[in-house]
């Protein structure tokens, strides 16, 4: 088409998620039209932050810092951990500005089928934290998939011994949703997640 | 209670080269010689609902082969509904791998094949299910989940989801792994989903059998369906979540046993389908093809009335074949019945006398060479409400 570096940055940039071959080639094009505007400087970007970012050495977060910016938040509640799948979800709940404590990020859940066993996932750096002591809950931010509700099971009874309190994220009625449109799966899933009135 | 298939577009598909069809009647009876391409229209409208359609195959099997032919295939179905015109698209996608098969709703990606399930249904009796009686209980299982699934769109997600956790089960315990927490987390998972999936597969028979008790497939001789599974039964006494809670301590107290058999040897996967003569109470198991195709043919017509009753539109009735083995009273009936339903309906046979009784209410289309004419012998009937 353009010669082998034109190829080569399309076939990389299909590679990512939510790009295809075709979204890979609008936006080599649209780099390509205007390389010192949007090229030279994404590629800066790319390089720095290739260099700078590390999975945070505590909670499994991608920071400049290590420990990360949330770890050593001195505003954060540092008696509450919430455990999540990826730093994807991490992201997602900072965004909502719903949790104020720290978080773990496990990197997977468990998966006899992938192959993904306990020993391929974080838990370590969580277990020598409440260790340290200072926890008092974990709350399990885990998907409602098999794999999800699975790995929640099981951390739930891995953490239980060491004597802090477990909870996971509630699933049930969707805000401004009405019960009679809800299937059998999550009218269930509601109802053992009842609380006091 | 509307839902009409009003134009069917063909690409590339089994036989097809492009044919565009626009049904003129709510009956529409195909015939033509074996391999003139009845099977495969039938196959392509049921491609419209989520699923792998009324054969089972895979999506790189559904492309037109040829000197000529691109490799790709399309099927696109318009319909009337009482919501106003819907289009549903299926195909296989232009720079995919061949395997991999994309839907479209109203010409956007759905954000899942549940938003068509809500909105298209389609039920289908095939000459291959004439064997359902006398091979094993998986085929009969997935007769039943087609029902429910019809009824209930979300039991399709409870099933996969307990089958992708027996799946785990079963590939831990091959591999002697002994993390109890682990496993137990698993067995919460198919003891959860095994049983939303029986609760929909327990409340689908309740319904049916209550409306075929009503008549829904009069004049054809009503069937009655049963579920045979030990979850059902202890759901009939109880509430879900103590049976949950049974499963769930029956899995845990198995694990040996089924680590020996390969598999878990109580569960929703074990669940088994009996249908027997509702006047008679003959069963399918002692029955004779003729009598079996008859009882599940009854099974189909009391469905279609149940979903247009439960879910406001009557499901497109898939019959190939529909007429082999029946005697010529149930034929008969079975006419009278179609055109009493409010269902649209797609019968398939070798010749067209089969449906010389239909005239008047269904069109009559002759197949072969890729293409579909309208039979003379068919007398032209009133339109589909909202073709174009």
């Amino acid at each position: 088409m353009g010669g082998p570096e034109i190829e080569r940055l399309i076939g990389m940039l299909a590679r990512l998620p939510g790009f295809g071959p075709r979204s890979a080639r609008r936006a080599a094009l649209r780099m390509l039209q205007q390389p010192e505007a949007r090229m030279l400087p994404l590629a800066a970007a790319l390089n720095d932050a290739a260099r700078a970012v590390r999975p945070c050495r505590l909670c499994g977060n991608l920071d400049s810092r290590d420990p990360c910016s949330i770890c050593t938040d001195p505003h954060r509640d540092r008696s509450l951990i919430c455990v999540v799948e990826g730093v994807g979800d991490l992201w997602a709940l900072e965004r909502a500005s719903v949790h104020r404590g720290l978080y773990h990020v496990l990197g997977g859940t468990l998966s006899a089928l992938a192959g993904t066993a306990p020993e391929d996932l974080n838990l370590p750096p969580l277990l020598a934290r409440i260790e340290q002591g200072g926890v008092a809950e974990v709350i399990l931010a885990l998907g409602a998939t098999v794999d999800g509700a699975t790995t929640a099971h099981w951390l739930s009874e891995r953490l239980k011994p060491l004597g802090v309190t477990v909870t996971r994220v509630g699933q049930g009625v969707p805000i401004g949703g009405a019960l009679d449109v809800l299937d059998d799966g999550t009218l269930a899933a509601a109802l053992r997640a009842r609380r006091p009135a | 209670m509307t839902l009409r298939l009003t134009r069917l577009t063909l690409t590339d598909f089994r036989n097809y080269r492009s044919l565009v069809w626009r049904p003129a009647a709510r009956i529409s009876a195909v015939f033509g010689p074996n391999g003139s391409g009845k099977t495969n229209l039938l196959e392509a409208v049921s491609l419209l609902v989520p699923g792998r359609g009324l054969r089972g195959a895979r999506s790189a099997e559904f492309a037109r082969r040829g000197p000529d032919a691109s490799g790709r295939w399309g099927v696109a179905g318009r319909f009337a509904t009482q919501a106003g015109p819907m289009e549903v698209g299926t195909g296989s996608v232009p720079d995919g791998t061949a395997d991999r098969r994309v839907f479209r709703l109203d010409g956007a990606a759905p954000r899942n094949q549940g938003e068509i399930a809500a909105r298209v249904a389609a039920v289908w009796l095939t000459p291959q299910m004439d064997r359902l009686f006398v091979e094993g209980t998986s085929g009969r299982r997935r007769f039943l989940d087609r029902l429910a699934w019809a009824l209930e769109p979300s039991h399709a997600r409870e099933v996969a989801a307990h089958d992708t956790a027996m799946a785990s089960r079963n590939r831990l315990l091959a591999e002697a792994r002994t993390d109890a927490a682990w496993l137990a987390g698993i067995e919460d998972a198919m003891a959860r989903h095994g049983v939303a999936a029986t609760a929909a597969r327990a409340g689908l028979v309740a319904r049916l059998n209550a409306v075929l008790e009503q008549g829904a497939a009069a004049p054809f001789p009503a069937a009655r369906l049963a579920l045979l599974c030990p979850i059902a039964e202890r759901l009939a006494a109880g509430p879900a979540l103590a049976v949950e809670d049974w499963l769930r301590e029956t899995l845990a107290a198995n694990r040996a046993r089924d680590a020996a058999a390969g598999s878990a040897t109580v569960g929703a996967h074990r669940a088994d389908m009996g249908l027997a003569d509702a006047e008679s109470g003959l069963t399918a198991a002692l029955a004779s093809t003729g009598q079996q195709k008859a009882l599940l043919i009854g099974l189909i017509l009391g469905h279609a009335a149940l979903i247009a009753e439960a879910r406001g539109f009557a499901p497109l009735l898939l019959l190939d074949e529909p007429c082999v083995h029946l005697d010529p009273e149930r034929r008969a009936a079975l006419f009278a019945a179609l055109a009493r339903l409010p269902a649209q309906a797609l019968l398939t046979g070798t010749d067209a006398e089969t449906f010389f009784p239909l005239r008047g209410v269904a069109e009559g289309l002759r197949a072969g060479g890729g293409e579909l004419r309208p039979d003379e012998g068919f007398p032209a009937v009133a339109p589909v409400p909202g073709a174009l």
